[in-house]
């Protein structure tokens, strides 16, 4: 019997300390998710909403601009992502050494940019990039360009300034993720496959990624919702042009919803073809995660 | 022949650059609030003269304290909330196993993927309809119960010695007693990273407060940095300073509590 009330105190206490979160979670989270369902079955605009069945689905078909959006955040992700998680890895590695001096100074300087606010980074990059803007400047006079690059007004290269912004920003934060998992390898592994007269390189390829493996897997899913949730960066350097060159999901669906008449119900359907996404991405990742654990 | 001193060599390099490139932008932005607007969009590099000017300008055009008290007040009534509530969230899933807790854990695994983008249609009108839009109410709370801090804490949580807990039982404190006299004392150093993390995510957001305050009077710094940027023709002296001042909070935080934050990301007791 007083082992059964003690089971039923230990219970008790289990749900008081996670209650408050999940009840918040369950009204602002799991609430706003399920009740997006039903509203992406509406359409109308502004308040005059009527139940619409599949038509908004229908209207996502043919919907150019989500399709735009849609390829500018798979370009963001293919090309942005690869690139910020390889230079991490690099930069976490070659500060691992703890023969490497000025190592503490290093570290500050590139985790740094992860301390600016999007908003104020963005406004930042927005000056540099400017027609006769630094960077222009610094180019010509280097003589790597002739005539100035109009970043900010070309789709071309308006994509290669909010990839460079977001690297710049985000590179140093998935650093501190590789360094604190570095710090938790083994040394003496390292000391081994140095005896055995192993390269550098193949140190890199061989023990430091396959042991990083769960970090990497999770920084790359966090800069997946990261590619998804792109908003701030672009509404602010490029406001999703030239020619929606830069649109992104999310601004498209703050679009959808607060810029001009709002149609809620569309909005819903298309932060719906977010949720799909992510849930699909997850799974792959997982996936690959469990074969390659399984072929090792 | 041996290649490590030219690799050596190789890696300082790389190191510096990309050093270089990340302190660049600010630099670039202490030297543009100093400057006007043309010279600053011409790439002028050294200090100017135009500091106070810009700071007239910037407050003629906002209520500065104003605004800084508004982000001050979100960023810490959000801080304060959700570690309480996440720290609670994340003690209680790790000492007090259950297999419906765990179920429930593992569902909330599943929801820290789903973008705040999928979230933000049905949240503003849920405001709206509760009468909340303008207020400071709405864009704290529905931040405040974070997956992700959850899981932060949970995973701090399984360094936190249970003998500590034991001892505490034995010596007739309750559960919540336990948590507020021996676990977050034991925990300091996890609580300041995460309040690190919340302080800048709260002081940095953008996109829920661009959508639920309205009003001039109840904007936040980030909001006021977007609106200067988005003018017709923005005076970048002005904006740069106004990022100055708003990076300001955050980078002081980060060189006085450096340490800690690498050790709260390690998971570090002490």
């Amino acid at each position: 019997m007083a082992q059964t009330r003690l089971d039923r105190g230990e219970q008790f206490n289990g749900w008081a300390f996670v209650m408050p979160a999940l009840v918040l979670l369950g009204l602002f989270m799991i609430y706003p998710i399920i009740w997006s369902l039903w509203m992406s079955f509406q359409v109308g605009r502004g308040a005059n909403t009527s139940f619409g069945g599949l038509a908004n689905i229908q209207r996502l078909a043919n919907d150019a601009l989500l399709i735009k959006a849609l390829i500018n955040t798979s370009i963001f992700f293919v090309i942005q992502v690869p690139i910020m998680i390889v230079l991490a890895l690099l930069f976490a590695v070659a500060l691992n050494d703890p023969t490497l001096k000025f190592r503490g100074l290093f570290r500050t300087a590139l985790f740094l940019p992860c301390v600016t606010s999007l908003i104020a980074y963005s406004s930042l990059f927005k000056s540099m990039f400017s027609t006769d803007g630094i960077i222009n400047q610094v180019l010509l006079t280097l003589h790597v360009i002739g005539t100035p690059i109009p970043w900010l007004t070309d789709p071309f290269w308006a994509r290669i300034v909010i990839i460079s912004a977001i690297t710049w920003r985000w590179t140093g934060y998935n650093m501190i993720f590789y360094l604190a998992a570095l710090q938790n390898v083994d040394k003496s592994i390292y000391e081994a496959a140095r005896i055995d007269g192993i390269p550098a390189w193949a140190r890199f390829t061989r023990i430091t990624i396959p042991m990083l493996k769960p970090v990497i897997l999770f920084t790359t899913i966090l800069s997946t919702i990261g590619t998804l949730q792109l908003f701030d960066e672009v509404n602010n350097i490029t406001q999703g042009g030239p020619a929606n060159a830069t649109m992104t999901l999310s601004m498209y669906i703050y679009n959808l919803s607060f810029r001009m008449m709002p149609s809620f119900g569309y909005s819903a359907t298309v932060s719906w073809v977010i949720v799909v996404i992510v849930a699909v991405l997850s799974f792959i990742q997982f996936m690959i995660a469990r074969d390659r654990r399984r072929a090792s | 022949m041996n290649f490590a001193p030219l690799r050596r060599a190789g890696v300082y390099v790389f190191l510096s650059l990309a050093a270089f490139i990340s302190v660049f932008p600010f630099y670039w932005m202490a030297v543009g609030s100093t400057n006007q607007s043309v010279d600053i969009v011409r790439g002028k590099l050294g200090f100017g003269g135009n500091l106070l000017v810009n700071f007239q300008h910037l407050m003629s055009q906002v209520d500065l304290y104003r605004v800084f008290g508004n982000s001050f007040l979100i960023a810490i009534i959000s801080t304060v909330l959700t570690l309480a509530i996440s720290s609670l969230a994340g003690y209680g899933f790790e000492m007090f196993r259950s297999r419906i807790r765990e179920r429930i854990f593992e569902l909330l695994l599943l929801l820290l993927s789903i973008p705040f983008a999928a979230l933000m249609v049905p949240l503003f009108v849920m405001i709206s309809r509760a009468q909340l839009t303008n207020t400071f109410t709405a864009v704290i709370l529905p931040g405040i119960a974070s997956i992700f801090m959850i899981f932060y804490f949970r995973q701090a949580t399984k360094a936190f010695p249970r003998e500590l807990r034991d001892a505490a039982r034995v010596d007739g404190l309750k559960e919540w007693q336990i948590f507020l006299y021996v676990y977050m004392p034991t925990m300091r150093s996890t609580y300041a990273a995460a309040t690190i993390i919340v302080f800048m995510n709260a002081w940095n957001n953008y996109l829920w407060p661009l959508i639920v305050l309205q009003t001039p009077d109840n904007k936040t710094i980030t909001l006021v940095i977007s609106t200067l940027t988005a003018a017709y023709t923005p005076d970048y002296g002005v904006i740069l300073l106004t990022t100055v001042l708003a990076t300001a909070p955050t980078l002081i935080i980060f060189f006085v509590l450096q340490r800690q934050f690498v050790q709260g990301m390690l998971g570090a007791v002490k």
